[in-house]
């Protein structure tokens, strides 16, 4: 744990004013940061240096830092979250950058996620997705005790497995199509595996998948670079459930 | 005279809910339609209150800062949730959580509102299976559990390490299906600025769009804030960096007393501060303390050759290695409650055997789990804090003991609520965290997500119909009233007041400043002279904050510059409110410990005669004394003694 400090490092980040103002590229020069930090703290040190200068910060959404409340979204040096493995941007260290070295910062970019500011984007479509039936149909109340239903280990481990989704985007910002099957297929695969998901499955499938169509998300072909950004290692062979699942809904209508 | 009613209800404990349900008014399904409700914040609490209200055909409105409901910082609670199910035969009871909850809360919790909580625990692990979170399971397909802090049973539910997200994931997914309904309108990235009071009623908010910038109005029969703790008043805690106290703070100043602001969590097993550019801290969970143990070396030496880094931690042979936790608490061990923990290893640190090259951290170690169950078991139950620690550290702890040091989690003090959950404010309720209710001076692990859940879906739904029923002829609150007008007003006024001082100074240097104060004098120890000194020095940085505040950007766009400093001109009244209520609690009790009241051995000694009371603080002007108000606690079926994890 060593402190090694950076004594100089640029970072080359996409500004935009508004949604419809013309966005460019701004280089910043940033001093002494010490490996130990993180790659948001890097940011905080910048926007401290921009404000002081007389300049507006950089715009971007962050918020639990500590890699599960989804918010944080960074498209760095070419890879949703950077350069790490399994990290949102929030945990992504500086100990994985060197002196000298030009930072390039860019906010996922997604037809379906329009830039609000800088690198701050707006994901609502992901909860219209969630909205049209990423759910259980249960009310509060009157439910059966929880022993009732018994549900084997390993099926639990797979519902959980794709549970650990944490809605970020990276998947969406990394594929070349833009689509957001491993989003979706994620959900609809934690309740495939689940009894509590097996009466409503494939109205789920479908109006999911809908919806995902319907909001401007591209196709999946199958080249799996979503599961290489994913934070939460979710795997493609969600989609694949989820295919299965949209197919035998489609084939029952 | 205290003017605080807590309508606890009569007769023996296990009976007072069940009486109080039979008598509250409900409200007829076509009433409920004419009916809107506010909920701010959408975590555990806010969620499941606006899904389970909007189920029994009330109009919500729901509002969170963040893009999405799903975000709240609930989700990163790792552990666990608590519940009385005895699924283990371990003889758990109802009573027993309950007992447990107000000792470990050191009796300063009201008895009814946690036995309640008990009482109801069962039934969220049910709602929660029934949705579909992914809780752990046995090969037989039952649920498993774990053990906590503080008890001498299994009773917590879990999810990996991701409890909380699982739990806040099925409550947003109840949510959503509620959105899609149409019976919840919900404002992602709006933050209510202002509650707004009509003949002594909460009638709605102002809430400032964080897009646009734009301020706007909401009107509703009832508000309900479940906007987390204030634990971010200390600048670096294990809380996201948006949480804040603002929500509570405005209802304070309308009127809404704050109870026991001195009570704070401090959370034993943190990752150690590293350095100057630290914005947060993160949390290791509490149920790493099942398998790890906790150590420092025997020898000060070795300390001193740890700190230069001239050995490492492997190297100190297990006869050299002090587990004071297994030795000052046999019967607990390092099971003990958190604050207990957290100034244990304060205790090592300060007296010159911490481990890192600051001498602020202990060692949690896996390596006898680890030989005892196998790497793979071990994986298994924490794979994903190990990872998390790794990535933050650079230190494989599975090969070498993880650094912790305690650090600032979470807040039990909050709005005083009664009984029902309303605030001193007609109509306006406080669920979660952001009320004072159920923990006491400390609280245990895996409650937090327990109670959240359960104000949210099994006592709100029922105690909001006492109070609407009596609103059933009031039309839609009309927004044009000039109570709104006023409101939006001062709102409006307020940022640009923030926003024009042009001085020289960021909003998060002024917060560093007030977490370090409250660190140094208002932290994990707390004397009447060092109070009385933050008190002022926190005074003085408000000044200094008006003088010299530069916010950038503009008023009318997204702007997080402005968005923190009105958070933190909340919390730099609210720091000051927080040390007057640690001066005037001179006993010790929880997460609360007052140098002047410590028995012989150094543990925290209450003084029950005097303290058994909840401070309730009555807002009089930003720079006038609160007025305090006492609810004096009433403790029919436990027995007060002196807390002992002996």
């Amino acid at each position: 744990m060593a402190d090694i400090i950076l004594n100089k490092i640029y970072v080359k980040v996409w500004r935009q004013n508004s949604p419809k103002a013309k966005g460019r590229f701004e280089t910043y020069q940033v001093e002494n940061v010490s490996q130990g930090s993180s790659f948001l703290e890097m940011i905080d040190i910048l926007n401290d240096k921009l404000i002081l200068e007389g300049k507006d910060p950089i715009a971007f959404d962050h918020d639990c830092r500590e890699g599960i409340c989804g918010m944080c979204s960074m498209y760095i040096n070419g890879h949703a979250h950077g350069p790490d493995t399994e990290v949102t941007t929030c945990q992504l260290h500086m100990r994985k950058f060197h002196e000298g070295q030009t930072i390039v910062v860019e906010p996922w970019r997604a037809a379906a996620f329009p830039v609000i500011k800088d690198v701050m984007v707006d994901r609502s479509a992901f909860e219209k997705i969630q909205q049209a039936g990423g759910y259980v149909s249960v009310n509060t109340g009157g439910v059966p005790d929880g022993n009732v239903i018994l549900i084997g280990q390993d099926d639990a481990e797979e519902a959980m497995d794709a549970a650990a989704c944490i809605g970020c985007g990276a998947c969406v910002a990394t594929c070349k199509n833009s689509s957001a099957m491993l989003f979706v297929a994620a959900k609809v695969s934690q309740f495939a595996k689940l009894p509590q998901g097996k009466v409503e499955a494939k109205k789920r499938a479908k109006a999911m998948v809908a919806k995902m169509d319907e909001l401007g998300f591209g196709s999946c072909t199958n080249t799996g670079g979503c599961e290489l950004a994913c934070p939460k290692s979710i795997s493609i062979a969600h989609i694949a459930r989820l295919n299965r699942e949209y197919l035998s809904a489609k084939l029952s209508d | 005279m205290s003017t605080l009613n807590s309508k606890i209800p009569a007769g023996p404990i296990a009976e007072k809910w069940t009486n109080h349900k039979a008598k509250i008014k409900v409200v007829s399904p076509a009433n409920k339609r004419k009916l809107d409700v506010i909920v701010v914040g959408t975590g555990l609490a806010g969620a499941s209150a606006a899904a389970s209200l909007a189920e029994l055909g009330y109009n919500v409105t729901a509002f969170c800062y963040q893009d999405s409901p799903r975000r709240a910082h609930s989700i990163a609670a790792q552990g666990g949730i608590n519940a009385a199910k005895n699924y283990q035969n371990d003889n758990d009871s109802v009573y027993r959580l309950f007992y447990d909850t107000i000792k470990g809360g050191d009796y300063r919790a009201r008895e009814a509102n946690v036995h309640r909580l008990a009482e109801v625990s069962p039934n969220i692990i049910d709602q929660c299976v029934a949705q579909g979170v992914p809780f752990a399971r046995e090969y037989g397909g039952t649920l498993s559990n774990r053990s906590f802090g503080g008890v001498l049973v299994s009773r917590t539910f879990y999810a990996r390490g991701q409890t909380g997200q699982q739990l806040l994931l099925g409550a947003y997914s109840a949510l959503n299906r509620q959105i899609n309904a149409g019976t919840v309108k919900m404002h992602t990235r709006h933050e209510m600025l202002d509650l707004v009071v009509i003949d002594g009623k909460a009638r709605g908010i102002i809430a400032r769009d964080m897009v646009s910038g734009e301020v706007k109005r909401f009107g509703a029969h009832a508000v309900v804030l479940a906007t987390g703790g204030y634990a971010n008043v200390f600048f670096l805690s294990t809380n996201a960096m948006g949480c804040n106290a603002s929500a509570s703070w405005v209802a304070y100043k309308k009127g809404a007393y704050f109870a026991n602001p001195c009570y704070v969590q401090i959370h034993p097993t943190c990752i150690p501060v590293h350095g100057s550019q630290q914005s947060k801290l993160t949390l290791m969970s509490e149920s790493l303390r099942n398998d790890g143990r906790v150590w420092v070396p025997r020898k000060k030496e070795d300390a001193e050759k740890l700190r230069r880094g001239e050995i490492r931690p492997n190297d100190i042979a297990d006869v050299d290695r002090d587990f004071y936790l297994e030795r000052r608490y046999p019967s607990y061990g390092n099971l003990v409650p958190r604050d207990v923990a957290s100034r244990a290893a304060k205790e090592r640190c300060d007296a010159g055997f911490g481990v890192n090259k600051e001498g602020m951290a202990v060692f949690l170690d896996f390596k006898y789990a680890i030989e005892r169950l196998g790497q793979e078991t071990i994986a298994k139950r924490y794979g994903n804090l190990f990872q998390m620690y790794e990535k933050i550290t650079d230190v494989n702890p599975y090969k070498e003991p993880m650094q912790i040091y305690p650090a600032i989690h979470y807040a039990m003090g909050g709005t005083w609520v009664d009984y029902n959950l309303m605030t001193t404010i007609p109509g306006l309720y406080s669920l979660g965290e952001a009320n004072f209710s159920d923990h006491g001076a400390n609280r245990l692990g895996a409650s937090a997500l327990m109670q959240g859940l359960a104000d949210g879906y099994f006592v709100l739904p029922y105690t909001i119909g006492d109070y609407l029923g009596n609103e059933i002829m009031v039309p839609k609150i009309n927004t044009n009233l000039p109570e709104f007008e006023a409101a939006e007003k001062a709102v409006t006024e307020r940022l640009e007041k923030l926003f024009n001082i042009k001085g020289k100074t960021p909003a998060d240097h002024f917060h560093k400043k007030l977490g370090a104060i409250l660190w140094d004098y208002v932290g994990m120890s707390r004397n009447e002279a060092g109070l009385k000194k933050a008190i002022e020095e926190i005074k003085k940085l408000r000044k200094e904050f008006y003088a010299d505040l530069l916010v950038p950007g503009e008023l009318k766009n997204v702007n997080p510059e402005l968005e923190k400093a009105g958070r933190v001109a909340d919390f730099l009244e609210f720091g000051e409110l927080l040390a007057r209520d640690a001066l005037n609690r001179k006993e010790s009790c929880g997460g609360h410990f007052r140098e002047e009241s410590a028995t012989e051995e150094g543990e925290a000694k209450r003084d029950d005669e005097n303290f058994a009371y909840v401070a309730a603080w009555e807002f009089k002007g930003v720079d006038e004394e609160p007025a305090l108000h006492k609810e004096d606690l009433v403790f029919e079926t436990i027995q007060l003694t002196q807390r002992s994890y002996k």
